[in-house]
């Protein structure tokens, strides 16, 4: 019958695992809306060329499995020339992904801002570069808050990918510990139960990041 | 001396022939008062005075400057051209305070301090002195519309383009925003307004300009314009409107 205790022995490896997936998050959480903000700005008020090749990256991503897009990373670059670590090919691998997704979303902010807006800014005399930083993003953000934060956590959950590549996340130490206990039920479920801690815990924290964005909502 | 002078602009969009040669001189300290009917070219020719848009031919200078649409250029003309629009263009995520404080500091590279003596002085003029710390969306239109003003003021513009600044209120906070620009006219500030309010444009303004198929068909002193118009198509015009 079910037994959780086999899994005891192994509380380091998950505890590892959950860290490594932790820490990836984060990384390509930031890295991944950073390159989406900057696609997205390209995309909404770049010239000709910058927004087609901005368009054609988001296709790209788009229409193609995240799996093969990691395997391309780490097994194809090779062939250039381009050796990377499990580690760096999962972080590129992960920021293009969540990158290509948040390029349409933070996009759609943008378009939401109105026309007005920028005009307002302009006749006070701001540059560009002002004028997106301290006008455009907040409200553009907070339009798309919702859905970014789900994109990112969705991206979270596909990390569990890389285990294929033998980054040690919280996948991979859930296989691993299945081998060797053959506790495959259980194993996969306290890691499932981890994987939905981490989602709300994530959503949660996005929560009380746009709390603090966002606080011009609820104040008079 | 001229103010803004604008002589023989002709803009297009594409191929459609918007302003078809406008000439146009404001003295500092005037009122000039635009009407004319929907799509005559008035918001247009306001938007080429401050760089909003391009325009094809001829000249608008300001102060005897010419001015372009070339981005550093709007940057240098924000310093002596104001704009008010219809739609406040308040920033919602700025307090009603730090809507105002923006461009002086990063504009202007005021001290946070020089800027809110600025603001609250701005603020004090259109009557919302208690709202500094107010978000946009908690004021009524008219309320806003004034911040708007203040925003505008706070930059020491030369000139105040105001662009339908009370058609998107209630009529009962029409009002209100009218007496801010009655009272920045008699203080001497020039303004280009384009406007519907005919009993405004009469009694405050100094002048008249009307418009009609991208021309200015008709312009003179505001009394004498709206109580004997010479033209038909002015005739018409005060007639719907009023
Ligand atoms: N960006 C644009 N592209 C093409 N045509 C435009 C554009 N902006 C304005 N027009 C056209 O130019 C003409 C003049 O527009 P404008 O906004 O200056 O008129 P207006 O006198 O301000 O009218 P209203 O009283 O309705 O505000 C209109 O026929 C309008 O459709
Ligand atoms: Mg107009």
């Amino acid at each position: 019958m079910l037994y959780f205790g086999d899994l005891l022995p192994y509380s380091d490896v998950f505890f590892g695992g959950l860290i490594t997936t932790v820490e990836l998050t984060v990384l390509t959480t930031f890295l991944g809306i950073a390159l989406g903000t900057l696609c997205a700005v390209l995309r909404q008020y770049g010239g000709a060329t910058p927004r087609r090749i901005v368009a054609s990256y988001v296709e790209l991503i788009r229409n193609t499995p995240f799996i093969v897009q990691l395997f391309f990373i780490f097994f194809g670059l090779p062939a250039i020339g381009v050796m990377l670590t499990p580690w760096q090919a999962s972080v590129i691998a992960l920021t293009i992904n969540l990158g290509a997704y948040s390029t349409e979303i933070i996009r759609a902010g943008l378009g939401s801002i109105p026309k007005g807006q920028v005009e307002a800014a302009k006749v006070l005399g701001m540059t560009f570069r002002q004028t997106l930083t301290r006008v455009i993003f907040v409200p553009a953000f907070e339009k798309i808050y919702p859905a970014l934060t789900s994109q990112c956590i969705i991206v979270m959950l596909g990390s569990a990918v890389i285990s294929q590549i033998s980054v040690e996340e919280l996948t991979y130490a859930a296989n691993l510990v299945q081998s060797r206990n053959f506790r495959a039920f259980e194993s996969y479920l306290v890691t499932a139960l981890l994987y939905l801690g981490l989602a709300m815990m994530m959503r949660y924290v996005f929560k009380l990041i746009g709390k603090r964005l966002f606080s011009f909502r609820e104040s008079s | 001396m001229s103010l803004v002078n604008l002589h023989q602009v002709h803009k297009y969009y594409g191929d459609f022939h918007v302003l078809k040669g406008i000439d146009l001189d404001v003295k500092a300290g005037e009122v000039v008062s635009i009407i004319g009917k929907s799509g005559s070219g008035k918001s247009t020719l306001l938007r080429c005075v401050n760089g909003l848009e391009e325009y094809q031919k001829g000249g608008i200078t300001l102060d005897g400057k010419e001015v372009t649409s070339e981005d550093i250029q709007v940057r240098r003309l924000a310093l002596s051209v104001g704009m008010i629009f219809q739609s406040f263009n308040l920033f919602p995520h700025l307090t009603v305070g730090e809507n105002i404080m923006l461009a002086p500091t990063i504009v202007l590279n005021k001290t946070k301090a020089e800027a809110k003596t600025i603001a609250e002085e701005m603020l004090e003029k259109v009557g919302l002195g208690d709202k500094f710390d107010r978000y946009p969306e908690k004021l009524s239109g008219g309320q806003q519309q004034r911040v708007a003003i203040a925003r505008a003021l706070a930059m020491s513009p030369k000139v105040l383009l105001c662009d339908e600044i009370t058609s998107a209120l209630d009529p009962e906070l029409v009002g209100d925003v009218l007496k801010v620009l009655e009272q920045l006219a008699a203080e001497g500030m020039t303004l280009i307004l384009v406007t519907h309010e005919m009993n405004f444009a009469r009694d405050v303004g100094d002048r008249v300009v009307f418009m009609h198929e991208g021309k200015v068909w008709e312009e003179g002193n505001s009394k004498k314009l709206l109580s004997e118009p010479e033209t038909e198509e002015l005739r018409q015009f005060i007639g719907a409107v009023l």
